[in-house]
């Protein structure tokens, strides 16, 4: 059953082998060349598993995989229960806002800490479930790196996401995710970080004056 | 002053090499649409050298749009002008003129965003209503649709703009651009004639796009010299539009908007529109792709935008109509639309 047709990649929900599975498929996309398509595909269907694997390692819970198919670009992976941090975050109450930001910041800073990057840290990308956990998903686009540039960019990605989505509470929210981080990055790194992201936000197209 | 009713928008732009006249009517007619190119005699435009050619076409420009809306101008009522972003010394000298026409005439003038007016126009002159618009041009690379009275950001350039890419890469490549041949238009038909693809960097991080590896790259396996002008050409249009769609797809996934907007001076090449169609048909959504003379930078999109913004009295003081280099389009607060 088709329950999300993404850009990126569509997800099925099914069963295989009595366990409740996400399929996800990496359908080829018509508009570009079948060289570029391949490409990309076959390049994200291998990394996303690997990298799924690394973050579970950092002590960031990601879906355990069960089957990995490269010619296809298809992954059968564990389904998550739960519901989107977009979902619910703008229903919390500022604590408990806080609270999970905060926390999503420490894992955020876990990953960062062994090198990994999530490539796409949108609140629909991860998964509150109800015993109170956050587990990280989509790893199509993550990466490897330890450089200032792409730590930075990588959480620019989040605030833009509260900026875009939870607009009412962005900055709180990605304030939030900062103290989470920093505990686990350490404060003269996580400053480095903070600089280079307004170097980034500096660099993006027009940023009005007084913010820079 | 009392006015008639039937009374016009007038609209300067002027934030890069174009200086343009946009008069239009409060119902949306466009009565007249005046551009004048400014074309560097070599390298990329120099923000002095374009604002000079502004303030000598200015008067002719004004004059000739006036002609071609048979309008007096009496007539007009409101003065629009491209506030920002852009040059500094190319916005200035349109906000001169503006300032100089509204005071003259007695009537008020109104700051426009230029980003904001490339979607509104868009949306005029195809008929789109709620969009997700992919803006590409030499300055700008944005992907975004409206939310809570905003056109909000869903995905831009984290360098420099795709048609920055191509113009740059034009020009390593030895090419020169004339009237009514840009380089976007030049590597198109290059492009055209291209038959072997060669790898090069595809980076979209999240919805934000990436064009600085991917044009250092190009211009190396140009003077590598080991592959053909036509095949650089068709892989760069290729990888960037390929990027391009990914996060116009993405975008669109996400909000679910009912039509995709294709505008800015790069909406012009066919190839990015075909790839556009596609996702817009996959995702059941109108594809409109905005006509050259209102994809490029032009007056009557400031005039428009006017028209809207003046509805709800968002007018500026001359003495506060100061320019702003870096407005951000998700800066805007858009009370015309709904939703």
């Amino acid at each position: 059953m088709l329950i999300k047709k993404g850009a990126e990649a569509s997800l099925y929900l099914e069963e295989w082998h009595n366990h409740k599975v996400i399929m996800k498929r990496r359908l080829p996309k018509k508009y570009r060349l079948p060289e570029i398509d391949m490409e990309i595909r076959s390049q994200r269907t291998v990394q996303e598993p690997e990298n799924i694997h690394r973050a579970k390692e950092a002590g960031v819970p990601t879906p355990t995989v069960f089957m990995v198919d490269v010619v296809e670009a298809n992954i059968i992976m564990e389904f998550i229960d739960g519901k989107q941090v977009k979902q619910v975050l703008d229903s919390l109450s500022s604590e408990e806002k806080r609270s999970l930001c905060r926390y999503i910041g420490e894992l955020i800073g876990r990953l960062h800490s062994h090198g990994i990057l999530h490539g796409d840290l949108t609140t629909s990308n991860m998964i509150l479930t109800p015993e109170g956990r956050v587990v990280f998903v989509d790893f199509g686009l993550s990466g490897l790196s330890t450089e200032l540039e792409a730590r930075g960019v990588d959480l620019h990605l989040m605030k833009r996401a509260f900026q875009s989505t939870h607009y009412k509470h962005a900055e709180e929210s990605f304030a939030a995710v900062m103290k989470g981080y920093v505990e686990v990055i350490g404060e003269e790194l996580t400053e480095n970080i903070l600089e280079k992201i307004r170097e980034i936000e500096g660099r993006g197209r027009y940023i009005s004056r007084e913010e820079r | 002053m009392h006015r008639s009713a039937m009374s016009y928008c007038l609209g300067i732009e002027s934030t890069a090499d174009d200086f343009s006249v946009g008069i239009l009517s409060p119902e949306g007619r466009i009565l007249a649409n005046v551009i004048s190119a400014y074309i560097p005699e070599g390298g990329g435009i120099h923000p002095r050298e374009a604002a000079r050619h502004h303030a000598e076409v200015a008067g002719r420009v004004l004059a000739e749009a006036f002609r071609e809306a048979k309008i007096e101008r009496e007539d007009v009522n409101v003065v629009a002008f491209s506030q920002g972003p852009g040059l500094g010394p190319c916005l200035r000298t349109g906000a001169t003129a503006a300032r100089a026409l509204a005071s003259y005439l007695g009537v008020p003038l109104v700051g426009v965003n230029h980003c904001v007016a490339h979607i509104e126009i868009g949306k005029l002159v195809t008929g789109a209503i709620d969009p997700v618009a992919l803006y590409v041009s030499g300055g700008n690379t944005i992907v975004s649709a409206f939310e809570a009275k905003k056109y909000r950001v869903f995905g831009e350039t984290l360098d420099i703009a795709v048609g920055n890419c191509l113009d740059v890469f034009a020009r390593e490549a030895g090419l020169r651009q004339g009237e009514g041949m840009p380089f976007g238009a030049m590597v198109e038909k290059l492009a055209s004639d291209g038959e072997t693809l060669i790898s090069l960097p595809y980076t979209v991080k999240g919805m934000d796009l990436s064009f600085s590896g991917l044009l250092t790259a190009a211009v190396q396996s140009l003077h590598e010299g080991k592959h053909r002008v036509e095949d650089v050409c068709f892989s760069l249009q290729e990888t960037a539009f390929s990027m391009l769609t990914e996060v116009t797809e993405r975008a669109l996934a996400h909000t679910e908007k009912p039509e995709v907007l294709l505008t800015g001076g790069v909406a012009a090449n066919k190839r990015l529109q075909s790839m556009l169609s596609e996702i817009a048909k996959e995702h059941e959504a109108k594809f409109c792709v905005v006509p050259k003379e209102y994809a490029l930078d032009n007056g009557a999109m400031i005039a428009w935008t006017g028209i809207l913004a003046y509805r709800h009295n968002m007018t500026v003081p001359v003495e506060k109509s100061f320019v702003r280099l870096r407005w951000r389009l998700d800066e805007v607060y858009v009370p015309w639309v709904e939703g």
